[in-house]
């Protein structure tokens, strides 16, 4: 009964904050007499969920589809970059002006030239989702790999242990809560890529649903589609925290373990 | 476990053969004009079996020593032998422990001082299957000598800054080291812990027989510890005077105010004042060889 009591206190404000700030939404468009052609109501925009449910489920179900496959790419790209750039000082000197060059461009550009060479379609939307978690968490595994203390990395060396047992046993599990948070941004930022994609060049996803919504001026089937991709995104990021929480335990010791 | 190591080492009666020889060692960093010698050419023998310590002023290249002797940094004049032969061609076993207790926050202290046994050979070939019973029960062996019983399935940050210390030590012994090096283990601990832990460390050292090098800042740890100290000049290091401590063993915080502890402490203290002020604030160019 404590634990509930807690978990109520804790997530009680920003449950409030949310209501209200739908509660506040749906007053203001009320009193104010805005047109549901510029800012539907969140009960319309609810009710269009509803309603075109049937035809948003596809369209749902091909963005998280071509997400999370482009998040996965981009997962183990970026993971194996940021181990080599973490653990060589020769390959982080290298490649790093590279990378951020590579990163500020904007990663809608890049879609035409997707498009250019796979066509219109999944691949663009995949490919994009891919390229643009992938500089998050190179970075962040790098950082957390290169910022192994130097005593240890000498008690592993007389320990005459190879690069790849100091790697496995020290830097890999260090690297992991850095990896983590890189995650959780990684999963957002894939959901903006894949949209940008289909948006842009593509006849299926959420993206391409709100484009057509749009341009026939069905705006709160245009509110639904953000409503989807809130969700898709909230459910992945709360899994990952869920992941990161086993995983990476030992370093968030301050809210939970210490009671263990 | 312990005794059979002890008995195997000679006894202290024949002289023991060195276990570690400085012939001329230097280290310089650098090139050129911004060449900064860190170690002057240095001549060192260790016995086997035998517990030396260095002290000298901050930077003069103690440390220096030790990662030489733990095969991290190669001397760029002269020679390093350990066992007699020169460094890296030696498969000794090594434990190394600093001041900084570097244990890994997402192991529990037993598979924290187990970390050794899978890398070092030749216990890593048996490390899967002997985790969980023989090399358990050779980690609480330790522990409890430590005064660690019991406190294997805590994690480091539940444990103080001396236990942690304790676990640290453990670590740097588990594979039976024929060398341990000590980097001011005991520099972050306070005065009653630090004591405790002398006391502890001269227990695992009367019991293992093992050679030990310590770096440290404090006299009065060298002394209670060590067989032998080396006094160092400011930068570029020289070994200045080499003292043995004839203290008999095992020795007890008392004994730390008796006349000829204090003596020795003062003697050396004088040398260390002298060593700052004397070339403390001028380095040296490397002469043209």
């Amino acid at each position: 009964m404590e634990r509930i009591g807690e978990i109520i206190r804790e997530k009680g404000a920003s449950t409030a904050l949310i209501i209200g700030v739908f509660v506040f939404w749906e007053l203001f468009c009320l009193m104010a007499g805005i047109s549901d052609i510029l800012l539907p109501r969140p009960t319309q925009i609810v009710q269009a969920l509803v309603q075109y449910w049937p035809a948003i489920w596809p369209h749902t179900w091909q963005t998280l589809y071509t997400t999370l496959v482009g998040f996965s790419i981009g997962v183990v790209i970026g993971l194996l970059l940021g181990i080599l750039i973490g653990s060589s000082k020769l390959a982080y000197d290298t490649a790093y002006p590279l990378l951020v060059g590579f990163s500020s461009i904007p990663k809608v550009a890049v879609v035409p030239i997707f498009v250019l060479w796979y066509g219109a379609g999944t691949v663009p939307a995949i490919l994009t989702a891919m390229i643009i978690c992938i500089f998050p968490i190179v970075v962040n595994v790098a950082t957390g790999i290169a910022t192994v203390e130097p005593e240890l990395e000498d008690v592993m060396k007389t320990l005459k242990a190879s690069k790849w047992d100091i790697l496995w046993n020290v830097s890999l599990p260090r690297a992991m809560p850095y990896f983590f948070a890189a995650l959780k941004v990684a999963i957002t930022l894939a959901f903006v890529g894949s949209v940008v994609a289909e948006t842009v060049a593509s006849n299926r996803g959420i993206g391409n649903m709100m484009m057509i919504a749009s341009s026939s001026f069905n705006v709160p089937l245009v509110f639904a589609g953000l409503f989807v991709l809130a969700g898709l995104g909230v459910a992945l990021y709360v899994l990952f925290s869920l992941i990161e929480r086993r995983v990476t335990g030992w370093a968030h010791r301050k809210t939970d373990l210490a009671s263990a | 476990m312990n005794a059979a190591v002890a008995d195997i080492r000679p006894g202290t009666a024949t002289p023991l053969p060195t276990f570690i020889e400085f012939e001329e060692a230097s280290i310089t960093y650098g090139r050129g004009a911004k060449a900064v010698q860190a170690l002057a050419p240095t001549s060192l023998k260790v016995a086997e079996g035998e517990f030396v310590a260095l002290v000298g002023p901050s930077g003069c290249g103690k440390s220096t020593i030790l990662k030489m002797v733990g095969e991290l940094l190669a001397p760029s004049t002269g020679h390093v032998f350990v066992a007699g032969r020169e460094i890296g061609a030696t498969p000794i076993r090594i434990g190394m422990a600093y001041q900084n207790p570097t244990l890994l926050p997402w192991l529990n202290i037993r598979d924290n001082v187990m970390l050794p046994l899978k890398i070092v050979p030749p216990f890593r070939q048996g490390y899967r299957s002997k985790r969980k019973t023989e090399y358990r029960d050779r980690v609480e062996a330790l522990l409890d000598q430590v005064g660690l019983g019991g406190f294997g399935d805590k994690y480091p940050w539940q444990l103080s800054g001396g236990m942690m210390q304790r676990a640290n030590l453990c670590r740097a012994l588990i594979h039976d080291p024929d060398l341990l090096l000590l980097d001011e283990p005991f520099g972050a601990l306070d005065q009653f812990t630090r004591e405790e832990l002398w006391a502890i460390m001269q227990d695992l050292w009367l019991s293992k027989k093992l050679t030990v090098l310590l770096v440290t800042h404090d006299l009065k740890e060298a002394a209670y510890l060590a067989d032998r100290i080396c006094v160092m000049s400011a930068r570029p290091g020289r070994i200045l005077d080499d003292s043995p401590v004839a203290i008999a063993r095992p020795r007890t915080i008392d004994m730390t105010f008796e006349p000829d502890f204090v003596a020795l402490n003062q003697r050396l203290r004088a040398m260390i004042v002298g060593a700052r002020g004397g070339t403390g604030i001028v380095s040296h160019p490397p002469k043209p060889v």
